[in-house]
């Protein structure tokens, strides 16, 4: 099946498979994701979207049991080859659930630069509001950055971790989920906030809510779990096509929620 | 099967369309009898259950700005409903046209010029079959009856050419006679537009299966306005 | 009782909900009123003992006792104020010795010891190990770290009865507390701070030393200040591995007494019993002004953090 896209390829992913042990949870995926797009990826539970994900920042390897055939590229570079701490400055990661640190709200975008060696507090200060500004948070929080980043609402907190994310220049950002511990406004605010991120990053989003993907993303997958329950990718394409008029009729069924 | 309650307010919908489709065929075919026979009151009559049409085509678009809203359609059902708000719009067009002939068949009164009855029925009898079939291929999305459609098209277009003829001929041979000559021209034209529309419904047929649009048959009417009233 | 008559006319139930009902409020009254007993039995025995203490011993505490130097003797003249300075100095070097060693131990133990299955059996085998270690040091009676301390650093290392040797030992004592309170702090660490640390680039230490360690520092400060007060309150470790004099201590290699072992002292050796149990008297009132601020302390931090 031809998954290919237009445009330059980002990442790159070449007969990948992922096991757990013995457990094989992803099977031979092979796709292109296009350079600042938006890619979502869709599909039933348990179907190794989040897994895939992950794999693009190597945060599958903090599990002892992972093991992974094929290759991903980022920017023609093969991820094993390059240092893991580096690529994960280079693919920065929001979470599902939002997640930010124990400290102020400055303290957590100025973590990331700091580790990275940036020492100056001018240079600091501006990567703070730069980045605030980019999550649109900034005119919310920024004449309180000492209050802790605990104290926001779910829906700030989750702009937060974008920031944090942001703060360390990332070329790609991967996102699992985002929006799904947030109420339908904050939902719809962080959509809005991933359109006018991809001007200058690469964004993968993970999501199970099908009208978030066909509202926010330029190209999605679409994963589905086999019989031995590896999952694999059914198809791939241009978002609206994929909506209107899917090639697979797996995808269809889906996509119509008429699955199983 | 999921999505139980959907799938049978689609089917539902369906129903309506095809009910709608036999309404617009009867008030066809009543319109060319009602002209046939001068029969005024029928007339009246006519004109007046056009209403009824208007009333189950905003019924069905209604409905399906339901769906829209509270299922959030897509792939294969989306392009389904948007080509049956699009279909319930042609039919109800369908319908001011057989309500035009019987506004015509008013005007002319007891006008003694003479009509190509035969023509009209004819043109009326094949659209209204073109149309019956488009409408069961377009519910049961049958690409191979919908294709044979377009092309009987033809049939009406010759005999709309004959009958704009002949009423031609009239106009010139009795200069008085162009008032109700008019009205007649307007009446074989009402009826080869009609036929043209089923060839929509038979596009739209062909989206719904395969996602694209196409312009089906070829149309070589001189009129691109409606004359209807 | 309105309510009850109107349930009454309402269908049947298969069973009898109504009596079972009021069987069911029966039971927890007793439950609850006999947890309340439990209680309140605790806190009276609480109260007695302190209150027994504190009326006795108040009445021997004055500026002079606090001040005043033990002057020894039959009749415990003086008063103890080289204790209280000899406990502070043995509290410092107890701690100094074992809080770092603890809290990195505990570090390692919960964050690279995952890697045991990748990095071989043989440092799963240590850690393993080293956990039930812990576990068995923390039950272990204070007079063994004792014995210990007084066969090993006061005679072979020629320590001899020294604030060195205590604060050796007393460090042995407390460190499988510190480790452990360390290590469950750091477990209870959200993963997802972890991974949302990684995710940005950093390496595992700066993870541990940047976000980890300073969410886990309530606890961590917890164990330490639990493991002071141990210092505070024991008396047989000491007592062999510090000597009895009651003189201020010129360095760490002097001998000295701390309250404690000054109310054993007192208690055993003389007839001061009011001034046994004034001295007891003020090693309460700092073990609980002790708790107080752990308390305080740590809710203050709690709350900083959480923002709420």
């Amino acid at each position: 099946m031809e998954n290919k896209t237009n445009g330059i390829s980002k990442l790159s992913v070449e007969d990948y498979s992922l096991y757990y042990a013995d457990f094989q949870a992803l099977r031979d995926v092979t796709i292109e994701l296009p350079a600042n797009k938006i890619t979502a990826i869709i599909g039933p539970s348990g179907c190794g979207k989040s897994t895939f994900l992950r794999s693009f920042n190597r945060m599958n390897d903090l599990i002892p049991s992972v093991h992974t055939e094929g290759k991903i590229e980022l920017d023609a570079e093969n991820i094993h080859n390059v240092d893991v701490v580096e690529l994960r400055k280079r693919v920065g990661m929001v979470f599902q659930r939002p997640n930010p640190f124990p400290k102020s709200i400055y303290e957590n975008i100025a973590f990331g630069p700091r580790a990275h060696g940036v020492r100056d507090k001018q240079i600091l200060n501006q990567i703070v509001q730069t980045s605030l500004k980019q999550a649109v948070l900034w005119d919310e929080v920024k004449d309180s950055l000492n209050k802790s980043g605990l104290a926001l609402s779910g829906g700030q907190q989750q702009r937060l971790c974008i920031a944090r994310a942001l703060a360390v220049e990332p070329e790609v950002i991967l996102m699992d989920e985002p929006a799904s511990a947030l109420d339908p406004v904050a939902t719809l605010k962080i959509e809005d906030l991933i359109q006018q991120l991809k001007e200058k990053y690469t964004i993968v989003i993970v999501t199970h809510n099908m009208q978030q993907a066909a509202r926010a993303s330029d190209f999605t997958l679409f994963f589905n779990m086999a019989e031995d329950r590896a999952g694999y990718l059914v198809e791939s394409g241009n978002t609206i096509d994929i909506f209107t008029n899917p090639k697979e009729k797996l995808t269809e069924q889906y996509i119509s929620g008429r699955f199983g | 099967m999921t999505r139980e309650i959907f799938t049978r307010k689609i089917q539902q919908i369906k129903d309506e369309i095809l009910l709608l489709g036999s309404m617009v065929e009867q008030a066809t075919l009543d319109s060319v009898i009602v002209f046939k026979h001068k029969d005024m009151e029928a007339a009246r009559s006519l004109i007046q259950e056009d209403q009824a049409i208007n009333d189950k085509r905003f019924a069905i678009e209604n409905a399906i700005m339901i769906l829209f809203a509270t299922q959030q359609p897509l792939a294969h059902d989306l392009r389904m409903l948007s080509a049956m708000l699009l279909v319930s719009n042609e039919l109800e067009r369908m319908g001011d046209y057989a309500k035009g002939v019987a506004s015509n068949a008013i005007r002319l009164g007891a006008s003694d010029i003479p009509i190509p009855i035969r023509d009209i029925e004819k043109m009326a009898e094949l659209g209204v079959n073109m149309l019956h079939r488009a409408l069961s291929a377009f519910v049961n999305e049958n690409m191979e009856l919908a294709a044979k459609i377009p092309d009987e098209d033809d049939l009406v277009d010759d005999l709309f050419n004959k009958a704009y003829r002949s009423i031609v001929n009239v106009m010139v041979s009795n200069p008085s006679s162009i008032d109700d000559a008019s009205y007649l021209l307007w009446v074989v034209h009402n009826l080869e537009r009609f036929a043209d529309r089923t060839i929509n419904i038979c596009e739209r047929t062909l989206f719904i299966i395969s996602g694209e649009m196409m312009e089906m048959g070829v149309s070589d009417d001189e009129f691109e306005d409606d004359f209807d009233e | 009782m309105a309510t009850a008559r109107k349930l009454l006319k309402y269908k049947p139930s298969k069973f009898d909900y109504k009596k079972n009902l009021r069987a069911r409020n029966i039971s927890q009254k007793i439950a609850f009123g006999i947890i309340w007993l439990c209680a309140a039995i605790a806190v009276a025995a609480l109260i007695a003992i302190v209150g027994y203490v504190l009326i006795n011993g108040l009445p021997a505490v004055n500026l002079e006792f606090i001040t005043t130097r033990p002057a020894g003797g039959v009749s415990g003249e003086g008063g103890m104020s080289t204790t209280i300075v000899t406990t502070i100095y043995l509290v410092i070097i107890t701690t100094v010795i074992a809080a770092p060693l603890g809290v990195l131990a505990a570090v390692y133990i919960v964050e690279y010891a995952e890697e045991t299955e990748t990095g071989g059996s043989f440092i799963f085998a240590i850690v393993k190990y080293a956990r039930i270690g812990v576990e068995i040091l923390a039950g272990v009676p204070s007079i063994v770290f004792g014995l210990f301390g007084f066969i090993v650093f006061v005679s072979r290392l020629k320590l001899n009865f020294s604030l060195l040797s205590a604060g050796l030992s007393g460090a042995c004592l407390v460190l499988p507390v510190i480790i452990r309170t360390t290590e469950e702090a750091v477990m209870a660490v959200p993963r997802s701070y972890r991974e949302g640390s990684l995710a940005l680039g950093t390496t595992k230490w700066q993870t541990i030393s940047g976000v980890v360690l300073p969410a886990a520092t309530p606890g961590i400060v917890t164990g330490i200040v639990l493991s002071i007060g141990r210092v505070i309150a024991e008396t047989a470790i000491f007592w062999v591995t510090l000597g009895g004099s009651y003189r201020l201590p010129r360095d760490i290699m002097s001998s000295g007494r701390t309250m404690a072992l000054h109310v054993y002292s007192l208690a055993s050796e003389t007839r001061a019993f009011d001034k046994a149990l004034g001295t007891s008297a003020i090693l309460i009132i700092i073990i609980v002004a002790l708790n107080l601020a752990i308390n305080l302390s740590s809710r203050q931090f709690a709350k900083k953090f959480s923002g709420k």
